[in-house]
């Protein structure tokens, strides 16, 4: 059974519908890649299954539960982490202080999950009193990551982790990405960079005009050369 | 040396005082700008309404302050804190959130302020009528009058019992508000909010916790304010009027959405406005045998006159928009 199922989900921002339908389904412990071209609905989808848009046709299950428009605090506790693709630090806020505002919703000792996150990103571990604003962004990306981990979340919906970032910094990120996900989290995850990231997805999603154009395991996408002729770069 | 203890009690009394009650006000309306987003213009009211609780409380308990040894009105704070802070969720509840809830631009929730801003200062003047009152209503202010240990300083500094009580609460206030801003959850919560709303929300910070968090410590602090400013000069109904414009250039000054700048900016607000009407004459007073005969010493030498004082902010909020819109503290842009 799929952890996460998407179905025909129509949503926008008050005006018209940007989502005409998009479906996804995951199952747990799986890495889904959303790709596709600039304005195709991508990281609208994302915000779509957190609940920060209205869904007006459709349905959004988690783990059987239907959680279509739930507020995202609820989703939050449900077990959903989310990165949005900008503005995803508090800048002003230190590291440290960044990490225990993803813990907001817990009421327990979170002591050990911020050790692991300095462990898992050691960059974080020094510049831990160091306002997050102040970092560069590929560690504002670890801050971000780190601080939706806090949770310690079932699926993680990451937008665009790589964005901006070079070379050396995507290829760490997209580690961390497989490492989160070798720890038992589901992650679904938007990225221009489709090559690398269909090569560590089970499942890609390649949405256009707000509509799935192509599904399928991350190495059947590779594999079709209509795929990587229009939305892979040939 | 007379001249030197003149400008510590005209000066040096005068400034922290006056800037310790525009900082308390100050604070208030950066906060909710950081949280809320809009400029809270009711803010003076909030003050005013403070004040009139604890005289209220003051009167119903006239002899309580006797029990510590300080003024009544000064033992009645907590509790008119308390009751402002109800009344400024109230409000919220009942003016402001249904307008962000129907996602109204901020430039709407001001207008609604300056409703709220009539409305109050309306039913003060319905219920306690237009007269200045005192907050002193079966004891007196005590004044202390302390002696310098020169032999040349014949004059006393001369502080009163709530200018010291206005300088050590917001001491109190200022460090209470920095422990709880970086130590607490709550706090750190509404810097968190103020920094990056979305980003808050979805992370699971409950955001109306926040807001009325904000509301409690903007009320609270407005309360004090007033009913300090009231002990040490008089509640008047229409004190907000003379009180809006520093605070607000205070927290432009400090830079808008930062507390710690709005504390600087009501210090500076503060003392730019005592210096501004200070006689500098009585500082070149000692001097007088050596210009003699050069210039002639006016009487009465200021740059502002004091029924002016309310210029001073006035340009100082102006000069702050024109060169350095965000402030000290690089606030945000309104
Ligand atoms: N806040 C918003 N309000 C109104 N329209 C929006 C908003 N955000 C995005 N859109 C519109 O929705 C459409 C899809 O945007 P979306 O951000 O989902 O694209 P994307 O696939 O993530 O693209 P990109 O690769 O550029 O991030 C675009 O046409 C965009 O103009
Ligand atoms: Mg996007």
């Amino acid at each position: 059974m799929s952890f996460l199922e998407v179905c025909d989900i129509h949503a926008g921002y008050g005006g018209a519908d940007i989502l005409k339908g998009v479906s996804l389904s995951l199952r747990e412990g799986e890495i889904g890649v959303i790709a596709g071209p600039n304005g195709a609905g991508k990281s609208t989808t994302l915000k779509a299954v957190f609940g920060l848009l209205h869904v007006s046709k459709g349905a959004i299950l988690l783990d059987g539960n239907d959680i279509t428009n739930r507020r995202p605090q609820e989703l939050v506790r449900a077990g959903m982490s989310f990165v949005p693709q900008e503005k995803n630090v508090f800048p002003s806020l230190t590291v440290l202080e960044n990490l225990e505002m993803g813990a907001f919703v817990r009421r327990d000792d979170y002591g050990h999950m911020i050790e692991r996150i300095f462990d898992f990103f050691p960059p974080l571990r020094e510049k831990a009193h160091q306002p997050a604003g102040e970092l560069s962004g590929g560690q504002r990306q670890m801050v971000a990551m780190g601080r939706a981990l806090m949770t310690e979340p079932r699926l993680l919906l990451l937008d665009e982790p790589t964005a901006g970032l070079s070379p050396k910094y995507m290829s760490e990120i997209f580690e961390h990405v497989v490492a989160v996900n070798r720890s038992g989290v589901t992650v679904l995850m938007v990225e221009q960079n489709a090559r690398q990231a269909l090569a560590i997805a089970h499942r890609g999603f390649i949405l256009a005009s707000g509509r799935n154009r192509h599904t399928g395991t991350g190495a059947e996408l590779l594999a079709d050369p209509e795929v990587a002729r229009s939305f892979l770069g040939g | 040396m007379n001249e030197i203890v003149f400008f510590i009690n005209k000066v040096l009394v005068a400034g922290l005082v006056t800037g310790s009650i525009y900082a308390m006000g100050a604070v208030g309306v950066t906060l909710v700008f950081a949280i809320l987003r809009f400029a809270h213009f009711a803010h003076g009211d909030l003050m005013t309404l403070g004040a009139f609780i604890a005289f209220a409380l003051t009167a119903a308990f006239p002899h309580a302050g006797a029990i510590f040894g300080l003024p009544t009105a000064f033992v009645m704070l907590p509790a008119a804190m308390a009751l402002t802070a109800l009344l400024a969720i109230w409000i919220d509840g009942r003016f402001y959130r249904p307008l962000r809830e129907r996602g109204a631009k901020p430039v709407v929730l001001v207008m609604a302020s300056v409703g709220v801003t009539l409305m109050i200062q309306g039913l003060l003047r319905l219920f306690a009528g237009t007269g200045t009152r005192s907050m002193f209503i079966a004891e007196r202010k005590d004044i202390f009058r302390i002696e310098l240990p020169f032999e040349l300083a014949r004059r006393k500094i001369v502080i009163t019992e709530p200018q010291i009580l206005v300088i050590l609460f917001a001491v109190v206030a200022a460090i209470s508000l920095h422990w709880f801003l970086t130590r607490t959850r709550t706090g750190k919560a509404m810097r968190a909010m103020s920094d990056n709303p979305d980003l808050a929300r979805l992370s699971g910070i409950d955001t109306q916790q926040v807001v009325r968090t904000t509301w409690i410590i903007a009320g609270s602090l407005a309360a004090a304010a007033g009913t300090l400013l009231s002990l040490d000069v008089a509640l008047k109904p229409d004190m907000s009027f003379n009180i809006l414009l520093p605070i607000f250039a205070a927290a432009i000054v400090g830079g808008v959405g930062q507390p710690y700048g709005a504390i600087a900016g009501g210090f500076l607000v503060g003392f730019a406005e005592v210096l501004s009407v200070f006689n500098w004459a009585i500082l070149l007073r000692p001097f007088r045998p050596l210009l003699d005969g050069v210039v002639e010493l006016p009487t009465h030498l200021a740059f502002v006159p004091t029924e002016y004082k309310l210029t001073v902010p006035f340009v100082i909020l102006v000069a702050v928009l024109v060169w350095r819109p965000t402030g000290i503290f690089r606030g945000k842009v309104i």
